[in-house]
């Protein structure tokens, strides 16, 4: 896959010869470093991330498997100009450890790193009873506006900050009407029935909340929206950037049909989309469904969400 | 008492059950997790047995050590860590030894739950690894104590270890992947506890081979 990629896209990325990492192809710039990674399946997240004023480096593990320490670490190597790197994981217990693991074996080599923890799927209790909120689709946004800071020349710590405040910002939830299969499995990760969804699924088909009957589009928003809007607090006037996420196997047509009753809640909520993005960002393979992912914005981050981005699966002219 | 044979002897078994049990472990894993664990392990204790040749005239702490080392980089998900950390600490525990007495075996066990505790922040009763590889060290030590043999108490310590398997299906997990379930996970049987309790099976196996 990522051979293809390449092939695909060699004004963009660039393989780390011998790695299962992807680099921008202008390579290094003097600035605080991105790397990202999760297991493959997610496409184009998050290689489909690497270039201008988001990820400089994006490390793919085994479909739905965290990448290995070795790898991230050569990732790091690979991008850091000695102004530090921030690693963007999502909030899965072996995308942790794992980048964990790389980041005291590149501190070990002198090389100083940050970490960032996304968490946005509301789906799931955030409580010492689990291992807490999955990162999910919101993960793009901290890549757009980290990515975006520190192409100012902003350092680690500014860097870090800003993620930070965007994940502390954004909310996402997400529903399956089909499951997805891993490869080397076979079969699907879960059972559901022709006329059943699963609400606040998890991308890699991780249960969610509950499962129901099929419901129309208006009504499955309706139900995502509302655990969305009760998580974080919204006044009128507050602006909002929205992402309508396919999970790999969703039409277009479907996703729009989606961002409509969208807009509609939050024009009632006297909430301004400020930015909408539809489209397949984060997948789960062949999955049928979709997220909903909110971001509340304030001045700073409205304008480092439209400054410009050049990437294969993300752009901002 | 293990010579550095009888090491690369559980190694390999423990590989061999590893390939074995891949689907049953991805079962398990599908049930409450994502359905990879017995891929990965495979994946990892194959990586584990072309290494191997490389190290066999090294110390058993270096052989270990190497182990640990392969599965970090080859197993990926949370077991790589967590098993990588394992094999890498109990190393650590038995430097420079080409033989290792029960005081060192049962050393090399503590570390290794150490290590697992370190990167996985977990304690025993959370539906994981721990489950079943706390209550078989605990019984492998009581039967040492009671002046069993080694072969004694690793029977005893796999004994335990299942138990600690068939523990965790009545138990939350509250730990990685499974703790989106919640009480949705009751009832299954964890699968990092199992391939772990195949790690004391396959200790056993070995003790039992030679005698010791």
């Amino acid at each position: 896959m990522l051979e293809g990629i390449v092939l695909a896209h060699p004004e963009y990325v660039a393989r780390l010869e011998g790695f299962d990492v992807l680099i921008r192809a202008d390579k290094k710039i003097n600035k605080v470093a991105l790397v990202s990674g999760g297991g493959s399946g997610h496409e184009p997240a998050h290689g489909g991330f690497v270039g201008t004023g988001m990820l400089d480096a994006a490390v793919a593990g085994s479909v739905f498997t965290s990448p290995t320490p070795d790898q991230v670490l050569e990732a790091i190597k690979a991008v850091d100009t000695g102004q530090g790197v921030l690693l963007v994981i999502k909030n899965y217990t072996g995308d942790i450890m794992n980048f964990e693991m790389a980041a005291e074996l590149a501190e070990a080599e002198g090389i100083e790193v940050a970490t960032v923890v996304t968490n946005d799927d509301v789906a799931v209790e955030d409580s010492l009873y689990t291992t807490g909120r999955r990162g999910v689709a919101g993960t793009v946004f901290v890549h757009k506006i980290a990515g975006a800071r520190a192409e100012t020349g902003a350092s680690l710590d500014e860097v870090k900050a800003i993620a930070q405040k965007v994940i502390a910002n954004v909310r996402t939830m997400g529903v399956a009407l089909k499951p997805c299969t891993v490869p080397a499995v076979g079969k699907p990760g879960f059972e559901l029935s022709e006329d059943e969804m699963e609400l606040g699924i998890g991308i890699h088909g991780e249960p969610g909340i509950e499962r129901k009957p099929l419901q129309t589009a208006d009504e499955i928003v309706d139900y995502l929206m509302k655990r969305i809007l009760n998580d974080i607090e919204f006044q009128v006037g507050d602006e909002v950037a929205v992402m309508i996420n396919g999970a790999g196997a969703t039409p277009p047509m479907e996703l729009y049909i989606l961002n409509r009753r969208v807009s509609q809640i939050l024009a009632g909520k006297g909430i301004r989309v400020f930015k909408t993005f539809v489209g397949n960002y984060m997948t789960s393979i062949d999955m049928a469904g979709a997220s909903i992912t909110l971001l509340k914005l304030d001045d700073e981050l409205k304008e480092l969400l439209l400054a410009q981005a050049d990437t294969v699966g993300f752009k901002m002219c | 008492m293990a010579t550095k044979s009888d090491v690369l002897d559980f190694i390999r078994i423990y590989a061999d059950k590893m390939v074995e049990h891949r689907q049953e472990l991805t079962d398990y894993d599908q049930a409450i997790g994502d359905g990879d664990h017995g891929i990965n392990m495979s994946r990892g204790f194959k990586a584990v047995i072309e290494k191997l040749p490389a190290v066999y005239e090294k110390n058993i702490d270096e052989i270990l050590k190497t182990v640990g080392m392969t599965l970090v980089s080859t197993v990926g998900g949370a077991s790589g860590p967590l098993y990588g950390s394992a094999f890498m600490k109990a190393g650590a525990a038995v430097k420079g030894k080409d033989e290792l007495s029960n005081e060192d075996i049962i050393l090399a066990f503590d570390e290794a739950v150490g290590g697992i505790q370190f990167r996985g922040k977990a304690v025993e009763g959370e539906k994981t690894i721990l489950d079943s590889m706390i209550p078989a060290i605990k019984a492998i030590k009581a039967s040492i104590a009671d002046g069993k043999s080694m072969a004694e108490a690793l029977v005893d310590g796999e004994k335990a270890a299942w138990d600690g398997v068939e523990y965790t299906k009545t138990i939350i997990a509250t730990k990685g992947r499974a703790s989106y379930l919640g009480e949705r996970s009751i009832g299954h049987q964890d699968p990092g506890a199992t391939s772990m309790a195949y790690v004391f099976q396959a200790a056993k196996e070995v003790a039992e081979k030679v005698g010791c």
